[in-house]
């Protein structure tokens, strides 16, 4: 039986409906290796490779460049050559038609849904089980929600995910007094009591770190583990450029080369990622709170906020992970913290192993959740 | 209604400061040192005052090409004006508007128009800001026997009715529309084409300044109490010709210098009031030669200063661009 | 994020700015509706429908229908901004402006530069343009030249209901007389629009895509058929960049130069007629500025020189079409380098 590999719409990410296709790496025809980069797609979120999922050759490529195609359309065809083209047409076909069948009962995306809580309004995004037990996912400065798509998407079958957008970001409320970690912890403390989560796995990147260290220590009693990407506030550096160049450049060119600081492979930065941040800048008080935030956040290349020895004194379990190449936050800030803490160096990652490493963070915070049952 | 002695004071001397304003600007453009057009407001000051002496820094006006005297009644600086109209920087308005754009927002003098008919509709548009805003100002549109036959403000009455605003129209009916007789242009009357719309009118001498001192209370507290537009057709006549530098061949050859002996306003008001006993000779001639003199320095200043520098030229086209 | 459609987004402009700011008050022709007839308040909301459901919320003070008097209501919108209110105003259809440009042009351009920058005009005029209705002639033209030829004015174009929203509230909140073109065709066009107000700032192009062999400059309703053409052509291999002025008053010179010294190929679409045009205006600038960097001559994609037809036939051949846009695409790109 000749073997006819599909090529489809990868879904990245929970709320990933549609992909564009940015550039083939084959032509078709073409000897292609399973695991070998093939095409570079593109979401509002990433843009990323899909390696080849079989090895042959390329018979059909079906998506051209600039195409956008919901997940799970085909792509492309990879066989053998001894496998016919009528062979071929017939399997699209098939697809095609299953696909067709499938579609009323398609995946309906999870989607977020606003919570108001004390004098917040939050965004959030929930996905798994209600009885599982709650991790709760704080973004760092810039971000949204979306920044723990993969992550969410990966552990929603087991756990019950909750990823809100912190205060003056994304669709949550943008006024901020101060925009220190006390007022920001004051605003998540309300969405938790809010929420009725009693105990709760914390997990926070950047800035989201250092908040979650100050939850932490202000109720130890509800926090079952403690899990921090690239954290603030765990040493003196900090790229000031990447602040300022965020919160300045308002055109898509010189913004890019800004959010290109944040991963280790600049290619993940896709045009709609830039515009996307774009877009959030101009909604009313964005700018406002995003300047009071970083005010608090850093001076210069220094930072401002502290939590190290608070969070060293923490008593539940906790990991922190890095990546090698982070050019916001040094992995130098690890040094020092194992044995007392679990921590995960990896190689070709920036600022955001949430998105370049998504496989290996799942790996290490379950881990770290099982631990802590 | 009476007037007490220092309104009376007021409105005498706001009269005579244009007079002296007007019959300079006059000398000064027969000598060849004034650049542009200016329409000058001679024999027609007991209009302005008689309507601004009501009126307070929340009320607004807007006036015709004929502009000068508005502007003087509306409490605009006359020093500043002056530097204006001969182009000069520090004028009222920087020296980019010229005598046929005088204006000064903050006074609520909301310019001399180069358009006819230019003024009816912003008079609308600030009514409603009044009464949308609650201020209680009204806003009044002088507008010409000319400017009467233009579309604009046929609408604007139209609009003020409907809208119910605190608005007053004012025709400064003088006789003619440039060259052109009012009582040919002007089909059927001012008053009736009020009527027309809706809105209560009466017609006055312009000539003199308490019959229009009166018919303007009547309209503004009308304005002021929410019932309303009203016009006020106001008959009198221009001593000087549309423009400086028109030889008024349409006119009888003695029409001016008997308006001059017989029913000029500033005349009238003197005896009216001397009579009454309300003020002394005295009094008066003193603001005649105050007035002569402020404006005789305003002129010696804008002799003197400056013309606007060439970096003036593209300022204030925007707010923010 | 929600889908909303151009019509939807301008009127959660003008609402969320209604609510922000008691001083924005809408006015126009049938901009509710209803006025003083026995039937149904609010009837119309605008003629399509754009500024329904503002009346109830606001009051018949602050959503005012008019008479049929431009050039009363329209110098009113400009007295009333000089005086405090900050005014939207409705030109029903751009193509009425005869009947009130003076207040537009001579009044509301010019007070504040006449009066030595002690006025301040913030006064918005929406205003419907462009074909493809079978209006005809006096309902379907693109008028936007003529408003930017003015000192004082500025001018927004909108191509998509995400700048439709952002341009508004902009518009609204800027201190200077804009006059805001909505393309009449486009108020069914969706796109993804916040639901929190944010304003998009003026003079601030949009390239919408990147490329590098040819750079179509588009306005309005026709940045999206140059998308459209840009998609076919890459298939051909020829890479286009997008790029959308977003207003045409202030014009951000800066980024299209830049796009076209890149590309060194240039295409402009423009609906209007050719005749002192935007069209012509950039090709201009684009000439007499980025002359070395030109690999061809400047082409533009425009309607005839003629009035917009009735007959479908006839207004379907008048309005610029993507297959146009490819042609002189092709054309500029096989143009041998300069």
């Amino acid at each position: 039986m000749a073997t006819i590999t599909p090529v489809v719409m990868p879904k990245w990410g929970l709320a990933m409906q549609e992909g564009t296709v940015v550039g083939w790496h084959a032509a078709p025809g073409a000897r292609v290796e399973k695991g070998q980069d093939l095409l570079d797609i593109e979401t509002s979120k990433i843009a990323n490779l899909l390696e080849a999922p079989a090895s042959g050759r390329l018979r059909r490529v079906l998506a051209r460049e600039g195409e956008t195609l919901p997940v799970g359309a085909l792509l492309a065809v990879i066989a053998e050559e001894n496998v016919s083209e009528e062979e071929i047409d017939r399997f699209v076909e098939a697809f095609e038609a299953q696909r067709a069948r499938e579609a009323p009962a398609a995946e309906k995306a999870v989607e977020p849904v606003v919570v108001e809580a004390g004098r917040w309004r939050f965004r959030l995004l929930e996905a798994g089980p209600g009885d599982a037990p709650p991790v709760l996912f704080l973004h760092g400065f810039g971000g949204d929600l979306s920044n723990w798509s993969l992550i969410q998407a990966a552990l929603a079958p087991r756990w019950r995910t909750l990823a809100p957008d912190l205060p003056g970001h994304g669709g949550s409320s943008k006024a901020l007094e101060r925009g220190d970690l006390a007022e920001l912890a004051d605003a998540l403390e309300a969405l938790i009591h809010g929420l009725g989560l009693d105990r709760l796995h914390l997990v926070g990147h950047s800035l989201g770190g250092a908040l979650a260290v100050e939850l932490a220590v202000r109720d130890p009693e509800r926090v079952l583990s403690l899990a921090l990407l690239a954290p603030a506030g765990f040493g003196p550096d900090i790229a000031g450029s990447y602040i300022e160049g965020f919160l300045r450049e308002r055109r898509p060119r010189k913004l890019r080369p800004v959010l290109e600081m944040l991963v280790a492979d600049a290619t993940l930065v896709g045009r709609e990622m830039v515009e996307e941040v774009l877009r959030f800048k101009r909604l009313d008080g964005a700018l406002e709170a995003l300047t009071r935030i970083a005010a608090r956040l850093h001076e210069g290349d220094r930072q401002r906020h502290a939590v190290r020895e608070r969070f060293l004194a923490l008593p539940m379990p906790r990991l922190v992970i890095w990546g090698a190449e982070d050019r916001i936050l040094p992995s130098g800030h690890l040094e020092g913290l194992a044995p007392a803490v679990e921590i995960l160096r990896l190689e070709d990652c920036g600022h955001l192993p949430q998105i370049e490493r998504p496989e290996q963070v799942c790996a290490a915070l379950e881990r770290l959740f099982r631990e802590a049952r | 209604m009476q007037l007490s002695r220092e309104q009376l004071l007021d409105a005498y001397r706001r009269m005579r400061l244009i007079r002296e304003f007007e019959d300079t600007v006059h000398a000064e453009f027969e000598a060849g040192n004034i650049p542009g057009f200016v329409h000058l407001y001679a024999g027609e000051e007991a209009c302005a005052v008689g309507f601004c002496l009501h009126l307070d820094d929340r009320d607004r006006i807007a006036s015709t090409h004929r502009g000068h005297g508005h502007c003087i009644a509306k409490g605009c600086d006359v020093e500043g004006m002056m530097l204006e109209i001969f182009g000069k920087a520090g004028g009222l308005c920087g020296g980019k508007g010229g005598s046929m754009h005088i204006a000064d927002l903050e006074k609520g003098m909301m310019g001399a128009n180069g358009i006819v008919g230019g003024g009816p509709p912003l008079v609308c548009g600030a009514a409603l800001a009044a009464k949308t805003l609650g201020t209680g100002g009204v806003a009044i549109a002088f507008v010409g026997d000319g400017g009467s036959n233009q579309g604009t403000t046929l609408e604007s009455y139209n609009l003020a009715r409907v809208w119910n605003l605190p608005a007053i129209f004012v025709i400064e009916d003088n006789g003619y529309a440039e060259s052109t007789s009012s009582r040919w242009a002007c089909a059927g009357s001012q008053v009736g084409r009020a009527q027309g719309f809706g809105m209560p009118g009466v017609e006055v001498d312009g000539f003199d300044f308490f019959a229009v001192w009166e018919a303007a209370r009547e309209a503004i507290e009308r304005a002021r109490a929410g019932d309303g537009p009203s016009l006020v057709h106001v008959r009198f006549m221009r001593y000087y010709g549309h423009f400086e530098g028109d030889a008024q061949t349409y006119r009888a050859p003695d029409e001016v210098a008997r308006l001059k002996a017989e029913r000029d306003p500033l005349m009238l008001f003197r005896r009216r009031v001397s009579e009454a006993g309300l003020l002394e000779e005295t009094q008066l001639d003193e603001i005649d030669g105050e007035c002569r003199a402020r404006v005789a320095t305003a002129l010696e200043r804008a002799k003197a200063a400056p013309w606007p520098g060439e970096d003036e030229l593209v300022t204030d086209v925007y707010a923010s661009y | 994020m929600a889908k909303k459609t151009y019509r939807q987004a301008i009127n959660e402009a003008l609402r969320q700015e209604m609510e922000r700011d008691p001083r924005v008050v809408l006015m126009g022709e049938d901009v509710a509706g209803g006025m003083g007839s026995p039937g149904e308040d609010d009837a119309w909301g605008g003629p399509l429908g754009v500024t329904k459901g503002l009346m109830p919320i606001f009051g018949r003070e602050r959503v005012l229908d008019t008479p049929i008097s431009e050039s009363a209501f329209i110098g009113a919108a400009v007295g009333a901004a000089a005086s405090g209110l900050r005014p939207v105003a409705e030109l029903m259809f751009v193509d009425f402006m005869g009947v009130c440009f003076d207040q537009i042009f001579n009044q509301g351009a010019k007070l504040r530069y006449m009066f030595g920058g002690k006025a301040k005009v913030p006064m918005v005029i929406r205003t419907m343009y462009g074909a493809g209705f079978r209006a005809a002639s006096q309902h379907s033209q693109c008028l936007y030249s003529l408003f930017t030829h003015i000192p004082g004015l500025k001018v927004a174009l909108p191509s998509n209901a995400y700048e439709a929203k952002g341009l508004l509230i902009q518009a609204i909140r800027d201190d200077d007389p804009v006059i805001f073109f909505e393309h009449k065709a486009m108020y069914d066009d969706e796109a993804e629009v916040p639901d929190e107000p944010y304003a998009i700032p003026f003079g601030e192009a949009n390239v919408a895509r990147e490329g590098d062999d040819v750079a179509i400059i588009a306005l309005g309703r026709m940045v999206n058929l140059a998308l459209e053409a840009a998609g076919q052509l890459e298939g051909e291999g020829i890479s286009c960049a997008v790029v959308d002025p977003r207003t045409t008053s202030p014009l951000d010179t800066e980024t299209l130069l830049e796009v076209v010294e890149e590309c060194g190929r240039v295409v402009i679409v423009d609906e209007a007629h050719p005749r002192c045009s935007m069209a012509r205006d950039i090709a201009a600038v684009i000439a007499e500025e980025a002359f070395d960097a030109l690999e061809a001559p400047v082409r533009t994609v425009t309607a005839p020189h003629a009035p917009v037809p009735f007959s479908p036939a006839l207004e379907d051949a008048y309005i610029p079409s993507t297959e146009k846009i490819a042609a002189a695409v092709r054309a500029v790109a096989g143009h041998p380098g300069g």
